[in-house]
Protein backbone atom coordinates (compact mmCIF):
# COMPACT_ATOMS: atom_id res chain seq x y z
CA UNK A 1 0.00 0.00 0.00
CA UNK A 2 2.00 2.94 -1.19
CA UNK A 3 0.91 6.34 -0.05
CA UNK A 4 2.15 8.43 -2.88
CA UNK A 5 0.80 11.57 -1.28
CA UNK A 6 3.23 11.49 1.57
CA UNK A 7 6.29 11.02 -0.58
CA UNK A 8 5.26 13.41 -3.31
CA UNK A 9 3.89 16.28 -1.28
CA UNK A 10 5.64 17.62 1.79
CA UNK A 11 2.35 18.96 3.12
CA UNK A 12 -0.27 16.43 4.15
CA UNK A 13 -3.34 16.77 1.97
CA UNK A 14 -6.44 17.97 3.74
CA UNK A 15 -10.16 17.85 3.05
CA UNK A 16 -11.65 15.33 0.66
CA UNK A 17 -8.38 14.05 -0.79
CA UNK A 18 -7.00 13.15 2.62
CA UNK A 19 -9.31 10.13 2.54
CA UNK A 20 -7.18 8.77 -0.27
CA UNK A 21 -4.96 7.69 2.61
CA UNK A 22 -6.15 4.12 3.29
CA UNK A 23 -5.68 4.37 7.05
CA UNK A 24 -7.74 7.54 7.23
CA UNK A 25 -10.30 6.01 4.90
CA UNK A 26 -10.69 2.98 7.14
CA UNK A 27 -11.06 5.23 10.16
CA UNK A 28 -13.77 7.22 8.46
CA UNK A 29 -15.72 4.17 7.31
CA UNK A 30 -15.57 2.64 10.79
CA UNK A 31 -17.29 5.75 12.11
CA UNK A 32 -19.80 6.25 9.29
CA UNK A 33 -20.76 2.69 8.42
CA UNK A 34 -22.98 1.78 11.41
CA UNK A 35 -25.18 4.81 10.78
CA UNK A 36 -25.23 4.10 7.06
CA UNK A 37 -26.27 0.46 7.51
CA UNK A 38 -28.97 1.52 9.96
CA UNK A 39 -30.36 4.28 7.76
CA UNK A 40 -30.37 2.20 4.60
CA UNK A 41 -32.01 -0.73 6.35
CA UNK A 42 -34.58 1.55 7.92
CA UNK A 43 -35.54 3.32 4.70
CA UNK A 44 -35.65 0.05 2.77
CA UNK A 45 -37.93 -1.57 5.33
CA UNK A 46 -40.16 1.50 5.61
CA UNK A 47 -40.25 2.13 1.86
CA UNK A 48 -40.91 -1.46 0.85
CA UNK A 49 -43.53 -2.09 3.55
CA UNK A 50 -45.22 1.20 2.72
CA UNK A 51 -45.16 0.33 -0.96
CA UNK A 52 -46.21 -3.28 -0.58
CA UNK A 53 -48.94 -3.00 2.05
CA UNK A 54 -50.23 0.56 2.04
CA UNK A 55 -50.45 1.69 -1.55
CA UNK A 56 -53.48 1.14 -3.78
CA UNK A 57 -53.43 -0.84 -7.00
CA UNK A 58 -53.09 1.01 -10.25
CA UNK A 59 -56.33 1.03 -12.21
CA UNK A 60 -54.61 -0.30 -15.32
CA UNK A 61 -51.68 -2.30 -14.00
CA UNK A 62 -53.38 -3.79 -10.96
CA UNK A 63 -51.11 -4.92 -8.17
CA UNK A 64 -48.07 -5.22 -10.45
CA UNK A 65 -47.48 -1.52 -9.89
CA UNK A 66 -45.96 -2.55 -6.55
CA UNK A 67 -42.95 -3.89 -8.45
CA UNK A 68 -42.00 -0.29 -9.16
CA UNK A 69 -40.55 0.04 -5.64
CA UNK A 70 -37.86 -2.47 -6.55
CA UNK A 71 -37.55 -1.99 -10.27
CA UNK A 72 -36.93 1.73 -10.49
CA UNK A 73 -34.43 2.07 -7.61
CA UNK A 74 -32.40 -0.95 -8.71
CA UNK A 75 -32.31 0.22 -12.32
CA UNK A 76 -31.21 3.64 -11.14
CA UNK A 77 -28.40 2.17 -9.05
CA UNK A 78 -27.36 -0.22 -11.81
CA UNK A 79 -26.50 2.74 -14.02
CA UNK A 80 -25.14 4.97 -11.27
CA UNK A 81 -22.88 2.23 -9.97
CA UNK A 82 -21.19 2.09 -13.37
CA UNK A 83 -20.98 5.87 -13.40
CA UNK A 84 -19.36 5.84 -9.97
CA UNK A 85 -16.88 3.23 -11.21
CA UNK A 86 -16.07 5.48 -14.15
CA UNK A 87 -15.36 8.46 -11.88
CA UNK A 88 -13.31 6.34 -9.48
CA UNK A 89 -11.31 4.85 -12.36
CA UNK A 90 -10.58 8.31 -13.70
CA UNK A 91 -9.40 9.47 -10.27
CA UNK A 92 -7.10 6.46 -10.13
CA UNK A 93 -5.69 7.07 -13.60
CA UNK A 94 -5.10 10.77 -12.92
CA UNK A 95 -4.18 10.97 -9.23
CA UNK A 96 -3.10 7.38 -8.51
CA UNK A 97 -5.09 6.97 -5.32
CA UNK A 98 -5.36 3.28 -4.54
CA UNK A 99 -8.51 3.70 -2.48
CA UNK A 100 -10.27 5.09 -5.53
CA UNK A 101 -9.67 2.15 -7.81
CA UNK A 102 -10.45 -0.29 -5.01
CA UNK A 103 -13.77 1.47 -4.55
CA UNK A 104 -14.46 0.93 -8.26
CA UNK A 105 -13.60 -2.74 -7.86
CA UNK A 106 -15.83 -2.96 -4.80
CA UNK A 107 -18.77 -1.36 -6.60
CA UNK A 108 -18.86 -3.79 -9.54
CA UNK A 109 -20.53 -6.76 -7.80
CA UNK A 110 -23.07 -4.39 -6.26
CA UNK A 111 -23.81 -3.04 -9.72
CA UNK A 112 -24.22 -6.57 -11.03
CA UNK A 113 -26.73 -7.39 -8.29
CA UNK A 114 -28.67 -4.20 -9.03
CA UNK A 115 -28.73 -5.00 -12.75
CA UNK A 116 -29.96 -8.51 -12.01
CA UNK A 117 -32.73 -7.19 -9.77
CA UNK A 118 -33.75 -4.64 -12.39
CA UNK A 119 -33.79 -7.30 -15.12
CA UNK A 120 -35.66 -9.84 -13.04
CA UNK A 121 -38.31 -7.46 -11.71
CA UNK A 122 -38.66 -6.10 -15.23
CA UNK A 123 -39.26 -9.59 -16.58
CA UNK A 124 -41.93 -10.55 -14.06
CA UNK A 125 -43.56 -7.15 -14.56
CA UNK A 126 -43.40 -7.45 -18.31
CA UNK A 127 -45.01 -10.87 -18.35
CA UNK A 128 -48.51 -9.80 -17.23
CA UNK A 129 -48.33 -6.29 -18.76
CA UNK A 130 -46.88 -7.00 -22.17
CA UNK A 131 -47.55 -10.73 -22.34
CA UNK A 132 -43.87 -11.59 -22.54
CA UNK A 133 -40.96 -12.10 -20.15
CA UNK A 134 -38.53 -10.46 -22.42
CA UNK A 135 -38.78 -8.05 -25.31
CA UNK A 136 -35.90 -6.58 -27.26
CA UNK A 137 -36.99 -3.18 -26.17
CA UNK A 138 -34.15 -0.61 -26.24
CA UNK A 139 -34.09 -0.16 -22.47
CA UNK A 140 -34.12 -3.86 -21.70
CA UNK A 141 -31.45 -4.53 -24.27
CA UNK A 142 -29.25 -1.74 -22.95
CA UNK A 143 -29.44 -3.23 -19.47
CA UNK A 144 -28.44 -6.60 -20.76
CA UNK A 145 -25.43 -5.02 -22.47
CA UNK A 146 -24.58 -3.17 -19.25
CA UNK A 147 -24.68 -6.52 -17.47
CA UNK A 148 -22.14 -7.89 -19.96
CA UNK A 149 -19.88 -4.90 -19.35
CA UNK A 150 -19.98 -5.55 -15.60
CA UNK A 151 -19.07 -9.19 -16.18
CA UNK A 152 -16.15 -8.26 -18.42
CA UNK A 153 -14.86 -5.71 -15.91
CA UNK A 154 -14.96 -8.21 -13.05
CA UNK A 155 -13.44 -10.99 -15.15
CA UNK A 156 -10.50 -8.74 -16.05
CA UNK A 157 -9.91 -7.93 -12.36
CA UNK A 158 -9.97 -11.62 -11.54
CA UNK A 159 -7.63 -12.61 -14.35
CA UNK A 160 -4.65 -10.35 -13.62
CA UNK A 161 -2.23 -11.15 -10.83
CA UNK A 162 -0.41 -7.89 -10.26
CA UNK A 163 -2.73 -5.48 -8.41
CA UNK A 164 -1.51 -2.26 -10.01
CA UNK A 165 -1.57 -3.71 -13.52
CA UNK A 166 -5.10 -4.97 -12.88
CA UNK A 167 -6.10 -1.55 -11.56
CA UNK A 168 -4.76 0.25 -14.64
CA UNK A 169 -6.20 -2.17 -17.16
CA UNK A 170 -9.64 -2.34 -15.58
CA UNK A 171 -9.72 1.46 -15.38
CA UNK A 172 -8.92 1.77 -19.07
CA UNK A 173 -11.57 -0.85 -19.81
CA UNK A 174 -14.08 1.06 -17.68
CA UNK A 175 -13.40 4.26 -19.65
CA UNK A 176 -13.61 2.60 -23.05
CA UNK A 177 -16.58 0.53 -21.92
CA UNK A 178 -18.44 3.67 -20.86
CA UNK A 179 -18.05 5.18 -24.32
CA UNK A 180 -19.24 1.97 -25.95
CA UNK A 181 -22.10 1.59 -23.49
CA UNK A 182 -23.40 5.00 -24.55
CA UNK A 183 -22.81 4.15 -28.21
CA UNK A 184 -24.68 0.89 -27.76
CA UNK A 185 -27.57 2.71 -26.15
CA UNK A 186 -27.99 4.86 -29.25
CA UNK A 187 -27.38 1.98 -31.60
CA UNK A 188 -30.00 -0.12 -29.81
CA UNK A 189 -32.52 2.72 -29.96
CA UNK A 190 -31.96 2.98 -33.67
CA UNK A 191 -32.06 -0.77 -34.20
CA UNK A 192 -35.37 -1.30 -32.50
CA UNK A 193 -37.02 1.57 -34.31
CA UNK A 194 -35.89 -0.27 -37.40
CA UNK A 195 -38.04 -3.22 -36.30
CA UNK A 196 -41.19 -1.72 -34.81
CA UNK A 197 -42.40 1.66 -35.90
CA UNK A 198 -43.24 3.63 -32.80
CA UNK A 199 -42.65 2.26 -29.34
CA UNK A 200 -45.63 0.21 -28.26
CA UNK A 201 -43.81 -0.79 -25.09
CA UNK A 202 -43.22 2.57 -23.53
CA UNK A 203 -41.61 2.36 -20.11
CA UNK A 204 -41.91 6.04 -19.24
CA UNK A 205 -43.48 5.67 -15.87
CA UNK A 206 -42.31 8.82 -14.19
CA UNK A 207 -44.83 10.98 -16.00
CA UNK A 208 -47.90 9.17 -14.81
CA UNK A 209 -46.79 8.20 -11.33
CA UNK A 210 -49.24 9.62 -8.83
CA UNK A 211 -48.25 10.90 -5.41
CA UNK A 212 -49.49 7.75 -3.63
CA UNK A 213 -46.85 5.80 -5.48
CA UNK A 214 -44.29 8.59 -5.64
CA UNK A 215 -43.47 9.07 -1.94
CA UNK A 216 -42.85 5.43 -1.01
CA UNK A 217 -40.85 5.19 -4.22
CA UNK A 218 -38.67 8.07 -3.06
CA UNK A 219 -38.06 6.33 0.26
CA UNK A 220 -37.09 3.14 -1.57
CA UNK A 221 -34.73 5.02 -3.84
CA UNK A 222 -33.11 6.60 -0.79
CA UNK A 223 -32.80 3.14 0.74
CA UNK A 224 -31.11 1.71 -2.35
CA UNK A 225 -28.73 4.66 -2.61
CA UNK A 226 -27.76 4.38 1.07
CA UNK A 227 -27.38 0.62 0.79
CA UNK A 228 -25.14 1.10 -2.22
CA UNK A 229 -22.90 3.50 -0.31
CA UNK A 230 -22.78 1.25 2.74
CA UNK A 231 -21.89 -1.78 0.63
CA UNK A 232 -19.27 0.05 -1.41
CA UNK A 233 -17.58 1.62 1.64
CA UNK A 234 -17.54 -1.70 3.46
CA UNK A 235 -16.29 -3.62 0.44
CA UNK A 236 -13.61 -1.00 -0.23
CA UNK A 237 -12.39 -1.53 3.32
CA UNK A 238 -12.26 -5.25 2.64
CA UNK A 239 -10.24 -4.69 -0.52
CA UNK A 240 -7.83 -2.41 1.35
CA UNK A 241 -7.26 -5.04 4.03
CA UNK A 242 -6.77 -7.78 1.44
CA UNK A 243 -4.25 -5.61 -0.39
CA UNK A 244 -2.38 -4.86 2.82
CA UNK A 245 -2.35 -8.52 3.87
CA UNK A 246 -0.94 -9.38 0.47
CA UNK A 247 1.78 -6.76 0.76
CA UNK A 248 2.77 -7.99 4.23
CA UNK A 249 2.89 -11.59 3.03
CA UNK A 250 5.08 -10.57 0.14
CA UNK A 251 7.43 -8.78 2.55
CA UNK A 252 7.55 -11.89 4.76
CA UNK A 253 8.38 -14.04 1.78
CA UNK A 254 11.26 -11.74 0.89
CA UNK A 255 12.66 -11.59 4.42
CA UNK B 1 6.14 1.52 -40.61
CA UNK B 2 5.92 -0.26 -43.93
CA UNK B 3 8.59 -2.61 -42.66
CA UNK B 4 6.40 -3.53 -39.71
CA UNK B 5 3.41 -3.99 -41.97
CA UNK B 6 5.23 -6.23 -44.44
CA UNK B 7 6.73 -8.20 -41.57
CA UNK B 8 3.33 -8.81 -39.99
CA UNK B 9 1.81 -9.73 -43.32
CA UNK B 10 4.64 -12.10 -44.16
CA UNK B 11 4.37 -13.78 -40.76
CA UNK B 12 0.62 -14.17 -41.10
CA UNK B 13 0.88 -15.69 -44.55
CA UNK B 14 3.73 -18.00 -43.62
CA UNK B 15 2.00 -19.23 -40.47
CA UNK B 16 -1.19 -19.67 -42.43
CA UNK B 17 -3.26 -18.87 -39.36
CA UNK B 18 -4.84 -15.60 -40.40
CA UNK B 19 -5.88 -16.17 -43.98
CA UNK B 20 -6.92 -19.78 -44.01
CA UNK B 21 -8.46 -20.38 -40.62
CA UNK B 22 -10.59 -17.25 -40.46
CA UNK B 23 -12.06 -17.94 -43.88
CA UNK B 24 -12.63 -21.61 -43.12
CA UNK B 25 -14.38 -20.64 -39.89
CA UNK B 26 -16.62 -18.15 -41.69
CA UNK B 27 -17.49 -20.81 -44.26
CA UNK B 28 -18.28 -23.50 -41.73
CA UNK B 29 -20.43 -21.25 -39.54
CA UNK B 30 -22.46 -20.24 -42.57
CA UNK B 31 -22.83 -23.84 -43.64
CA UNK B 32 -24.03 -24.86 -40.19
CA UNK B 33 -26.84 -22.30 -40.12
CA UNK B 34 -29.20 -24.05 -42.58
CA UNK B 35 -28.67 -27.29 -40.63
CA UNK B 36 -29.79 -25.47 -37.50
CA UNK B 37 -32.77 -23.52 -38.81
CA UNK B 38 -33.89 -25.63 -41.76
CA UNK B 39 -33.38 -25.24 -45.51
CA UNK B 40 -36.39 -22.98 -46.22
CA UNK B 41 -35.17 -20.44 -48.83
CA UNK B 42 -37.40 -17.58 -47.61
CA UNK B 43 -36.23 -17.97 -44.03
CA UNK B 44 -32.58 -18.13 -45.07
CA UNK B 45 -32.98 -15.05 -47.25
CA UNK B 46 -34.47 -13.20 -44.30
CA UNK B 47 -31.74 -14.02 -41.84
CA UNK B 48 -28.84 -14.05 -44.33
CA UNK B 49 -27.52 -10.50 -43.68
CA UNK B 50 -27.46 -10.99 -39.92
CA UNK B 51 -25.97 -14.47 -40.06
CA UNK B 52 -23.24 -13.42 -42.47
CA UNK B 53 -22.36 -10.42 -40.32
CA UNK B 54 -22.27 -12.53 -37.18
CA UNK B 55 -20.12 -15.14 -38.89
CA UNK B 56 -17.66 -12.54 -40.12
CA UNK B 57 -17.55 -10.98 -36.65
CA UNK B 58 -16.80 -14.30 -34.95
CA UNK B 59 -14.16 -15.16 -37.54
CA UNK B 60 -12.54 -11.80 -36.79
CA UNK B 61 -12.72 -12.43 -33.04
CA UNK B 62 -11.15 -15.87 -33.26
CA UNK B 63 -8.00 -14.64 -34.94
CA UNK B 64 -7.43 -11.86 -32.41
CA UNK B 65 -5.43 -13.78 -29.85
CA UNK B 66 -2.65 -14.29 -32.41
CA UNK B 67 -2.52 -10.56 -33.01
CA UNK B 68 -0.17 -9.71 -30.15
CA UNK B 69 0.45 -12.98 -28.31
CA UNK B 70 3.34 -14.19 -30.50
CA UNK B 71 5.10 -10.84 -30.43
CA UNK B 72 4.59 -10.72 -26.68
CA UNK B 73 6.24 -14.08 -26.17
CA UNK B 74 9.33 -13.43 -28.27
CA UNK B 75 9.84 -9.90 -26.96
CA UNK B 76 9.06 -8.05 -30.20
CA UNK B 77 6.57 -5.90 -28.34
CA UNK B 78 9.25 -4.67 -25.95
CA UNK B 79 11.34 -3.66 -28.93
CA UNK B 80 8.38 -1.90 -30.50
CA UNK B 81 7.72 -0.02 -27.28
CA UNK B 82 11.27 1.32 -27.17
CA UNK B 83 11.47 2.11 -30.89
CA UNK B 84 11.02 5.71 -32.10
CA UNK B 85 7.70 4.73 -33.66
CA UNK B 86 4.88 5.64 -31.23
CA UNK B 87 3.15 2.60 -29.82
CA UNK B 88 -0.17 3.99 -31.03
CA UNK B 89 1.10 3.92 -34.61
CA UNK B 90 2.60 0.47 -34.20
CA UNK B 91 -0.71 -0.88 -32.94
CA UNK B 92 -2.60 0.80 -35.77
CA UNK B 93 -0.27 -0.94 -38.21
CA UNK B 94 -0.84 -4.24 -36.46
CA UNK B 95 -4.58 -3.71 -36.66
CA UNK B 96 -4.22 -2.92 -40.35
CA UNK B 97 -2.23 -6.09 -40.89
CA UNK B 98 -4.93 -8.02 -39.05
CA UNK B 99 -7.58 -6.46 -41.24
CA UNK B 100 -5.69 -7.26 -44.46
CA UNK B 101 -5.17 -10.88 -43.45
CA UNK B 102 -8.58 -11.45 -41.84
CA UNK B 103 -11.14 -8.74 -42.58
CA UNK B 104 -10.41 -8.26 -46.27
CA UNK B 105 -10.64 -11.96 -47.19
CA UNK B 106 -13.90 -12.16 -45.27
CA UNK B 107 -15.28 -9.23 -47.27
CA UNK B 108 -14.18 -10.81 -50.53
CA UNK B 109 -15.64 -14.22 -49.82
CA UNK B 110 -18.92 -12.94 -48.35
CA UNK B 111 -20.81 -12.79 -51.73
CA UNK B 112 -20.11 -16.48 -52.25
CA UNK B 113 -21.52 -17.30 -48.85
CA UNK B 114 -24.40 -14.95 -49.66
CA UNK B 115 -25.32 -17.30 -52.51
CA UNK B 116 -25.31 -20.21 -50.09
CA UNK B 117 -27.61 -18.27 -47.78
CA UNK B 118 -30.00 -17.34 -50.60
CA UNK B 119 -29.31 -13.63 -50.08
CA UNK B 120 -31.68 -11.50 -52.22
CA UNK B 121 -30.12 -9.84 -55.29
CA UNK B 122 -29.78 -6.22 -54.16
CA UNK B 123 -28.28 -7.37 -50.86
CA UNK B 124 -24.92 -8.42 -52.27
CA UNK B 125 -23.59 -4.95 -52.91
CA UNK B 126 -24.65 -3.71 -49.49
CA UNK B 127 -23.33 -6.77 -47.71
CA UNK B 128 -19.90 -6.23 -49.23
CA UNK B 129 -20.01 -2.49 -48.62
CA UNK B 130 -21.07 -2.85 -45.00
CA UNK B 131 -18.47 -5.51 -44.28
CA UNK B 132 -15.76 -3.51 -46.01
CA UNK B 133 -16.67 -0.51 -43.89
CA UNK B 134 -17.26 -2.40 -40.63
CA UNK B 135 -14.47 -4.98 -40.43
CA UNK B 136 -11.73 -2.33 -39.93
CA UNK B 137 -13.58 -1.27 -36.77
CA UNK B 138 -13.68 -4.91 -35.66
CA UNK B 139 -9.92 -5.23 -36.12
CA UNK B 140 -9.15 -2.01 -34.26
CA UNK B 141 -11.48 -2.77 -31.35
CA UNK B 142 -10.06 -6.29 -31.27
CA UNK B 143 -6.55 -4.88 -30.99
CA UNK B 144 -7.67 -3.12 -27.82
CA UNK B 145 -8.98 -6.39 -26.43
CA UNK B 146 -5.74 -8.14 -27.35
CA UNK B 147 -3.69 -5.38 -25.71
CA UNK B 148 -5.72 -5.68 -22.50
CA UNK B 149 -5.37 -9.43 -22.21
CA UNK B 150 -1.93 -10.01 -23.68
CA UNK B 151 -0.43 -10.66 -20.24
CA UNK B 152 -3.08 -13.17 -19.25
CA UNK B 153 -2.31 -16.82 -19.85
CA UNK B 154 -5.04 -18.50 -21.89
CA UNK B 155 -6.71 -15.12 -22.26
CA UNK B 156 -8.75 -16.05 -25.33
CA UNK B 157 -12.02 -16.62 -23.55
CA UNK B 158 -11.58 -13.54 -21.39
CA UNK B 159 -10.87 -11.50 -24.49
CA UNK B 160 -14.10 -12.69 -26.12
CA UNK B 161 -16.01 -11.60 -23.03
CA UNK B 162 -14.37 -8.15 -23.17
CA UNK B 163 -14.48 -7.61 -26.92
CA UNK B 164 -17.95 -8.86 -27.83
CA UNK B 165 -19.87 -6.15 -25.93
CA UNK B 166 -17.65 -3.57 -27.63
CA UNK B 167 -18.68 -5.03 -31.00
CA UNK B 168 -22.38 -4.36 -30.38
CA UNK B 169 -22.70 -0.93 -32.08
CA UNK B 170 -20.69 -2.02 -35.12
CA UNK B 171 -22.72 -5.19 -35.48
CA UNK B 172 -26.03 -3.39 -35.14
CA UNK B 173 -25.31 -0.78 -37.79
CA UNK B 174 -23.42 -3.12 -40.10
CA UNK B 175 -26.10 -5.79 -40.11
CA UNK B 176 -28.76 -3.11 -40.48
CA UNK B 177 -27.09 -1.82 -43.65
CA UNK B 178 -26.98 -5.31 -45.10
CA UNK B 179 -30.56 -6.05 -44.07
CA UNK B 180 -31.99 -2.85 -45.49
CA UNK B 181 -30.00 -3.40 -48.66
CA UNK B 182 -31.34 -6.93 -48.99
CA UNK B 183 -34.91 -5.76 -48.47
CA UNK B 184 -34.55 -3.01 -51.04
CA UNK B 185 -34.77 -0.19 -48.48
CA UNK B 186 -32.54 2.84 -48.28
CA UNK B 187 -29.48 1.98 -46.14
CA UNK B 188 -27.99 5.48 -46.05
CA UNK B 189 -28.57 6.27 -42.35
CA UNK B 190 -27.04 3.12 -40.83
CA UNK B 191 -24.29 3.31 -43.43
CA UNK B 192 -23.34 6.78 -42.22
CA UNK B 193 -23.51 5.61 -38.60
CA UNK B 194 -21.27 2.64 -39.41
CA UNK B 195 -18.81 4.92 -41.21
CA UNK B 196 -18.85 7.25 -38.20
CA UNK B 197 -18.12 4.43 -35.78
CA UNK B 198 -15.30 3.09 -37.93
CA UNK B 199 -13.76 6.54 -38.33
CA UNK B 200 -14.01 7.33 -34.63
CA UNK B 201 -12.69 3.95 -33.57
CA UNK B 202 -9.77 4.00 -36.01
CA UNK B 203 -8.84 7.48 -34.80
CA UNK B 204 -9.22 7.03 -31.04
CA UNK B 205 -9.00 3.35 -30.17
CA UNK B 206 -5.21 3.05 -30.74
CA UNK B 207 -4.75 5.51 -27.86
CA UNK B 208 -6.55 3.16 -25.49
CA UNK B 209 -4.83 0.09 -26.95
CA UNK B 210 -1.41 1.66 -26.53
CA UNK B 211 -2.23 2.73 -22.97
CA UNK B 212 -3.26 -0.83 -22.12
CA UNK B 213 -0.21 -2.33 -23.79
CA UNK B 214 2.15 0.06 -21.98
CA UNK B 215 0.67 -1.07 -18.66
CA UNK B 216 1.24 -4.68 -19.65
CA UNK B 217 4.81 -4.02 -20.76
CA UNK B 218 5.83 -2.26 -17.54
CA UNK C 1 -52.91 -7.55 6.79
CA UNK C 2 -51.87 -9.12 3.50
CA UNK C 3 -53.03 -6.96 0.62
CA UNK C 4 -55.12 -8.54 -2.12
CA UNK C 5 -52.77 -8.87 -5.05
CA UNK C 6 -55.39 -10.28 -7.36
CA UNK C 7 -54.32 -12.29 -10.35
CA UNK C 8 -50.85 -10.75 -10.37
CA UNK C 9 -49.87 -12.20 -6.99
CA UNK C 10 -47.27 -14.50 -8.55
CA UNK C 11 -45.52 -11.69 -10.35
CA UNK C 12 -45.45 -9.30 -7.42
CA UNK C 13 -44.46 -11.88 -4.82
CA UNK C 14 -41.71 -13.40 -6.93
CA UNK C 15 -40.33 -9.94 -7.73
CA UNK C 16 -40.17 -9.07 -4.04
CA UNK C 17 -38.91 -12.50 -3.02
CA UNK C 18 -36.09 -12.73 -5.52
CA UNK C 19 -35.02 -9.11 -5.09
CA UNK C 20 -34.90 -9.29 -1.32
CA UNK C 21 -33.10 -12.61 -1.53
CA UNK C 22 -30.49 -11.12 -3.85
CA UNK C 23 -30.01 -8.08 -1.62
CA UNK C 24 -29.67 -10.17 1.51
CA UNK C 25 -27.25 -12.53 -0.22
CA UNK C 26 -25.16 -9.58 -1.39
CA UNK C 27 -25.02 -8.06 2.10
CA UNK C 28 -24.19 -11.40 3.74
CA UNK C 29 -21.49 -12.17 1.19
CA UNK C 30 -20.02 -8.71 1.65
CA UNK C 31 -19.91 -9.07 5.42
CA UNK C 32 -18.50 -12.60 5.37
CA UNK C 33 -15.73 -11.54 2.99
CA UNK C 34 -15.07 -8.46 5.07
CA UNK C 35 -14.81 -10.42 8.33
CA UNK C 36 -12.48 -12.95 6.73
CA UNK C 37 -10.19 -10.23 5.35
CA UNK C 38 -10.13 -8.47 8.73
CA UNK C 39 -9.21 -11.67 10.59
CA UNK C 40 -6.53 -12.58 8.06
CA UNK C 41 -4.96 -9.14 8.25
CA UNK C 42 -4.92 -9.11 12.04
CA UNK C 43 -3.22 -12.52 12.09
CA UNK C 44 -0.58 -11.45 9.61
CA UNK C 45 0.08 -8.16 11.34
CA UNK C 46 0.53 -9.88 14.68
CA UNK C 47 2.93 -12.37 13.14
CA UNK C 48 5.03 -9.74 11.39
CA UNK C 49 5.16 -7.65 14.56
CA UNK C 50 6.47 -10.64 16.52
CA UNK C 51 9.07 -11.28 13.85
CA UNK C 52 10.26 -7.72 13.61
Amino acid sequence: MSMSNETAAPKRPSGFWSYANPVKFLGLTERVLPALWLLSGLSLVVGLIWGFFFTPDDFRQGSTVKIIYLHVPSALMAINAWFMMLVASLIWLIRRHHVSVLAAKAAAPVGVAMTLIALFTGAVWGQPMWGTWWAWDPRLTSFLILFLFYLGYMALWAAIEDPDTAADLTSVLCLVGSVFAVLSRYAVNFWNQGLHQGASLSLDKEENVADVFYFPLLVCIAGFVLLFFALVLYRTGTEIRLRRARALLAREARA
Amino acid sequence: MTALLTRDLALAIRAGGGFGLGLAFFLIVTVMVPFAVGPVPELLARIAPGVLWLGALLACLLSLDRLLALDWEDGTLDLLATSPLPLEAALSIKALAHWITTGLPLVLISPVLGVLMNLPGPGFVWLVVSLALGTPALSVIGTFGAALTVGVKRGGLLMSLLVLPLYVPTLIFGAEVARRGAQGMDPTTPLLMLAGITAGVVALMPLASAAALRVNLR
Amino acid sequence: MMPDLGKYADAVLSAYGVSILLLVALVLLTIVQGRRARRALIAIEKRSRNDG
